[in-house]
């Protein structure tokens, strides 16, 4: 049996003003349930050992982290092999709770955006306020990229990481690369100041 | 004549010449000039022909108010028309056009209007091109479009890339000048996050031209010290060649960068487009000269009195030889001032206000040795393509000449008038000041937020205060309140202490000489780029134009591309004085945004070319497009139609694609159709009411073709569902009705069913779904090996998990052909491998793929409705036949009684049938049926018509279905359909199933 691929086999773009690459497969499973419910909180607890994060954060342990989407849904990212052993775990789980946990890891594409100027970058596409004090590491927002869904969040302090529908992928990477092309730094936003 | 000065010139280069071309002829300027000062500096005075009668125009302003400047820039796809000279900076190769002439500059036949002018009034256009009405079209069009318009229309595709960007801040402040320098210092110092912009590429606005002190320092060195001490704090984004081209609600603003205008080698986008947030806004955006009305006002070398000392100071540019300044103010003897000092002649300052007056500025001048004539002002000017003298005349009076003053420019001022446009954009209202004669911002009306607290302050000259000491404390108080106002405490600094200045005040003077004659008022221009004329104003107050927007419209008055900067306030001031009324009660037009044209490539962004939408791709995209696939766009998803083989049509294609299908084995990419989760305890419930259909008694295992209605009533989506266990259920949908109808059941339970025990997820993306179809589906599947996909083992409208070639999937045993047809889903990563097994297994059974059309003919020849074919918002499950998925055990269902509605259970309703064309012809598309007589307005009555029509390459002839009166009681009827050359077809009611009826072959 062949390995599931990413949508766009690894592409990367350098040359402009901030890295661009497609990042490696991940597990993803979309967790819906009333999140200030005891019984969800305790069942995300029972499987991943965390707590409900807050409200535009991400929470992680041992590899698995618990993205907040909303009052009603959380993303959970974590190995690509993992996905279904952590929906079952969730079935599992769930007792008095009422979920719906699915594996969407082939339904996503994700991108990683690095380097001096990723704030600016991504500034250029997302309606939020990415200046660092806003916007950082441990934070988690969807948002809206162009004129596609998307989730973002900082693994570093000059990275981003983002998540958009798998059939949008190559629209996603050409808007990247274009918005990184070469002479388009900003400079209002980059970690510099 | 204009030249350049042998030394002097704060913005120019004199090491780095640069040479630029205009109307093909090479010249040359310097580093640092704008077009209009290297046009100057060549003595080009004449830089255009004016809209309306083609008379000669020069530059008038030095900055974005300009009127006349406006030239055609670059060539092919770099060509943009309408470009300000004002403030287009000079590069190396700038290669600029005239506009609106022909054939020359020089020499245009279109002048000839200007000796038409009596003929071409205010409103002329109205007047003469009403009646007949035949002629519009034709005759009128053609000719107005011949002789409106500016520059040409870009024929190529911009070779340039434009960007978005969305900013955020405390406090934005719009405009470089000393007011905007000042307020972002305090602001900024408070803490606030701080943007501050500036449209031209300098710092300090016009305060280093005007002179002054603040501190006791030199204002350009206070400006160089507020620039330099900004540029450290981290808080503070700086902007030049930046622009708040509009103020919105929320405190969103748009800031257009020009990124490259100035040097167009460099790499990068050309513009930028900044969205920003801002939870305050200062208005620092300065004040405009104001012209005055006088004959010949719109000669080549008549200028407005800061222009002229702009030219002088910043670039060493003088607009003439000898000038004469004509003013009602004290202001334009600065420029009286500058023109001595840098040793050109001032032959005479013609001064309007009351001969008794006496000011500071007066006695300089005269001390000066410079003639000043109070209550005097200008009759007319004299000369053709550039000013030659003019006649002096007392300002009281009808224009008696007194005398002629040789000269080569005239350097004119008629007052200030703050720009208010952003103040306004969004609410702010004005107040008119008497003393200064101009609408200034009402401080206690400024456009107003969410929460009815303001969020604009104007500041400085934007703000009505015109002197160096106003203005600097102004600004000081607007960046602190603007700070405070956006939750931050401000410094308790001192503000800065400008020059105080002793000035005499100003006196409106809206027409010069104030009784000026018929003859003379025509000659006065009041919007140079509309050629509108303070008689034109007067005729319309005179044909009963009141309100100032319809004299606006009427006149064409402020209505060009520079919406009136120069223009408005002298027209509206004519116009109250033609109704007899006050300045304030005529009141102002509305200012909208963008302050300047912006252009329309910035507007779209990243928008264009391959991402000018999203397009969705499924796993196996790339496949189809290196296999001959002809797209079809269905929703945001690219679909191949069909995929055509060397040499052959499309329809060649389908009808290969049918075949095959029907008697091999067809593969069909279904990975956009919409797949969705619904689960929990009351799910089953939760089905019931959003389909037509039973749901919640279908078994595990087992699939079920289902109908969803709107409330409405309407058929709103179809598709099977298959129950995964007893909580939980997959939906499948129409291609677009995936998002749509997840969000119509989101929308059900999160604001009707909020208590119902239901969770739905779309995951429409997690899996490749192919559709395996065709007498040999089954054979390729045992070849793959793995699950039991016998008859037995997975029945017709079953499901099973399992795994196949190795590939984990999910089976549907469902069919929308009328063949032997398995559904399948494996993860989207594993798509097309998945589809290359297929394919390379099937070779032997005679697999091909095939695409959305032959699906199409494939589900017509079996009688299936297609969501948006047979469906169009109007029509109900009944009228299609479909009341067997409608149950009638249901208590309800979405739609249920809509449905019961007298219209809906009108028996009169067009109802689902087969067509056959008589002579096996396609039946056009949408073709309706024609029934006997007219309708109450003559038409042929109507009685059906085509929702669908295919070529069966089955059948071997044209089959449709359709809509009809009484259809399913008029079976064997024939009906005429006409089509649109002149054919009309016949054709006769049928069953809609044309093939296999019995269904025996799906069910194999």
């Amino acid at each position: 049996m062949s390995e599931p691929v990413t949508a766009m086999g690894g592409v990367a773009a350098s040359g402009g003003i901030a890295g661009i690459r497609e990042a490696e497969r991940q597990g993803m499973v979309t967790l819906r349930g009333d999140l200030s419910a005891p019984a969800v909180g305790k069942a995300v607890k029972s499987v991943t050992g965390m707590a409900v994060p807050g409200a535009g954060t991400f929470a992680q342990k041992d590899g698995v982290a618990l993205c907040w989407m909303s009052p009603d849904e959380l993303l959970v990212l974590c190995d690509y092999g993992s996905a279904e052993g952590i929906v079952q775990a969730f079935d599992a789980a769930s007792g008095k709770a009422h979920l719906l946990a699915v594996n969407v890891s082939d339904a996503r594409a994700s991108f990683q955006v690095s380097g001096e100027h990723a704030r600016d970058v991504m500034a250029k596409l997302c309606p939020v306020d990415l200046a660092p004090g806003a916007f950082g590491t441990g934070m988690f927002r969807r948002t809206r990229l162009a004129q596609v869904a998307a989730a973002i969040w900082m693994p570093s302090d000059d990275s981003f990481q983002l998540i958009c529908f798998r059939s949008q992928a190559q629209y996603v990477f050409d808007l990247l690369s274009i918005a990184a092309q070469p002479g388009s730094e900003v400079n209002h936003l980059c970690s510099t100041g | 004549m204009s030249s350049r000065l042998t030394s002097g010139g704060r913005f120019v280069d004199r090491g780095h010449p640069v040479t630029f071309s205009f109307n093909g002829r090479t010249l040359s300027g310097f580093e640092g000039d704008t077009l209009a000062s290297a046009l100057l500096a060549n003595d080009q005075m004449l830089v255009g022909r004016s809209f309306k009668y083609h008379r000669p125009r020069g530059i008038v302003a030095s900055g974005a108010e300009e009127p006349n400047g406006l030239v055609n820039m670059g060539e092919g796809n770099r060509f943009e028309p309408n470009q300000r000279v004002t403030t287009t900076e000079l590069f190396d190769g700038l290669a600029a056009r005239s506009q609106n002439h022909w054939p020359s500059l020089e020499f245009d036949i279109g002048a000839i209007n200007t000796k038409l002018a009596r003929f071409l009034p205010a409103g002329f256009y109205y007047k003469m091109f009403i009646h007949p009405r035949p002629l519009w079209k034709h005759v009128y069009e053609p000719f107005i479009r011949q002789s409106a318009g500016l520059g040409q229309a870009p024929k190529e595709a911009d070779a340039d890339t434009y960007e978005h960007f969305y900013a955020f801040c405390d406090v934005l402040v719009v405009g470089g000048g000393i007011a905007g320098l000042q307020a972002a210092r305090v602001a900024a110092k408070s803490g606030a996050r701080v943007i501050l912009m500036e449209q031209t590429p300098h710092w300090g606005g016009r305060a280093p031209v005007d002179g002054g002190t603040v501190n006791g320092a030199p204002v350009d060195e206070f400006v160089e010290q507020i620039v330099s001490e900004l540029e450290t704090m981290p808080n503070v984004t700086m902007r030049t060649r930046m622009m708040g081209a509009g103020v919105y609600d929320h405190g969103y603003v748009l800031g257009y960068e020009q990124l490259r205008d100035n040097a167009p080698a460099k790499p990068g986008p050309r513009h930028r487009l900044w969205r920003i947030r801002a939870a305050q806004i200062v208005t620092a955006t300065g004040a405009i000269e104001r012209p005055l009305s006088f004959a010949g006002n719109d000669i080549p070398g008549v200028m407005l009195a800061s222009a002229v000392r702009d030219y002088l100071v910043n670039f060493g540019v003088s607009a003439g030889d000898r000038t004469v300044i004509v003013t009602n103010n004290d202001d334009a003897y600065l420029t009286a001032f500058t023109l001595n000092h840098a040793g050109r002649t001032v032959s005479a300052i013609l001064d309007a206000r009351s001969p008794d007056l006496e000011s500071p500025a007066m006695v300089q001048a005269r001390a000066l040795g410079i003639r000043v004539l109070a209550g005097h002002g200008i009759a007319a000017v004299k000369g053709g393509k550039r000013v030659a003298s003019v006649e002096v005349c007392r300002q009281e009076g009808s224009g008696a000449v007194t005398e002629e003053i040789a000269c080569d420019a005239v350097a004119m001022s008629g007052g200030w008038s703050p720009v208010v446009h952003l103040w306004s954009h969004c609410g702010g209202k004005l107040t008119w000041d008497t003393d200064q004669a101009m609408f200034r911002p009402d401080v206690d009306k400024a456009p107003t937020g969410a929460d009815g607290a303001a969020f604009v302050t104007a500041a400085g000259s934007a703000n009505g205060l015109m002197s160096l000491a106003e203005t600097v404390s102004d600004a000081d108080a607007a960046g602190k309140a603007a700070a405070r106002a956006a939750g931050f405490t401000p410094k308790r600094t001192k503000a800065p202490v400008g020059e105080a200045s002793e000035e005499a005040r100003m006196e409106p003077v809206w027409l010069m000489p104030a009784q000026a004659d018929y003859e003379h008022r025509a000659k006065a221009w009041l919007d140079y780029q509309n050629d509108v004329k303070v008689s034109d104003v007067q005729l319309a107050a005179q044909e009963g134009f009141e309100s100032v927007e319809h004299t606006k419209r009427y006149t064409t008055l402020g209505m060009a591309t520079d919406q009136g900067k120069l223009s408005n306030i002298n027209g509206l001031a004519t116009l109250a004085g033609a109704l007899g009324a006050e300045i304030p009660q005529v009141g102002t037009t509305t200012f909208r945004p963008p302050y300047t044209p912006i252009s329309l490539a910035s507007i779209a962004g990243d928008a264009r070319g391959e991402v000018f939408q999203p397009v969705r791709r499924t796993p196996m995209h790339d496949w189809h497009d290196d296999n001959g696939a002809h797209w079809e766009p269905v929703g945001q998803w690219r679909r191949p139609y069909a995929y055509l083989r060397q040499g052959e049509t499309v329809s060649q294609a389908v009808n290969r694609e049918v075949l095959n299908t029907r008697r091999n084995l067809g593969l069909l990419d279904a990975s956009t159709l919409g797949k969705i989760i619904v689960k929990g305890p009351d799910a089953g419930k939760f089905m019931d009411m959003m389909y037509t259909n039973m749901m919640s008694t279908l078994k595990p295992g087992k699939c079920r073709y289902g109908l969803m209605c709107s409330e409405n009533g309407f058929l709103i989506d179809d598709g099977v569902v298959a129950r995964i266990d007893e909580d939980t259920f997959l939906c499948h949908t129409t291609t677009g009705g995936a998002e749509s109808i997840h969000q119509h059941m989101e929308e059900w339970l999160q604001t009707e069913w909020w208590d119902w025990n239901v969770w739905v997820a779309n995951v429409t993306e997690q899996y490749a779904q192919v559709a395996v179809v065709g007498p040999n589906a089954r054979k390729v599947l045992e070849k793959l090996g793995g699950m039991d996909v016998s008859r037995e083992a997975l029945g017709f409208m079953e499901w099973a998990d399992g795994e196949i070639g190795g590939f984990a999937c999910r089976v549907y045993r469902i069919s929308f052909s009328g063949e032997l047809s398995y559904e399948i889903a494996v993860k989207a990563g594993q798509g097309r491998a998945f589809w290359d097994a297929l394919t390379e297994a099937g070779a032997e059974f005679g697999a091909m793929p095939y695409g959305t059309e032959c699906l199409h003919v494939l589900r017509a020849e079996k009688g299936f409705i297609m969501i948006g074919d047979e469906t169009d918002g109007t029509v109900i499950p009944q009228d299609l036949g479909l009341n067997w998925a409608i149950s009638k055990k249901k208590e309800d269902f979405l739609g249920k009684r809509a449905q019961e509605r007298s219209h809906m259970t009108d028996p009169k309703r067009w109802k689902l049938v087969g067509l056959e064309t008589l002579s096996g012809a396609v039946l056009p598309d949408g073709a309706y049926a024609t029934g006997a007589g007219v309708n109450a307005n003559g038409q042929r009555n109507v009685i059906g018509r085509v929702t669908s029509a295919y070529y069966s390459a089955t059948l071997g002839r044209g089959i449709a279905m359709g809509l009809v009166l009484d259809g399913p009681d008029r079976m064997g009827e024939v009906l005429e359909f006409p089509g649109t050359e002149g054919a009309t077809f016949k054709a006769r009611i049928v069953d809609p199933v044309f093939y296999d009826k019995e269904g025996e072959k799906q069910n194999v």
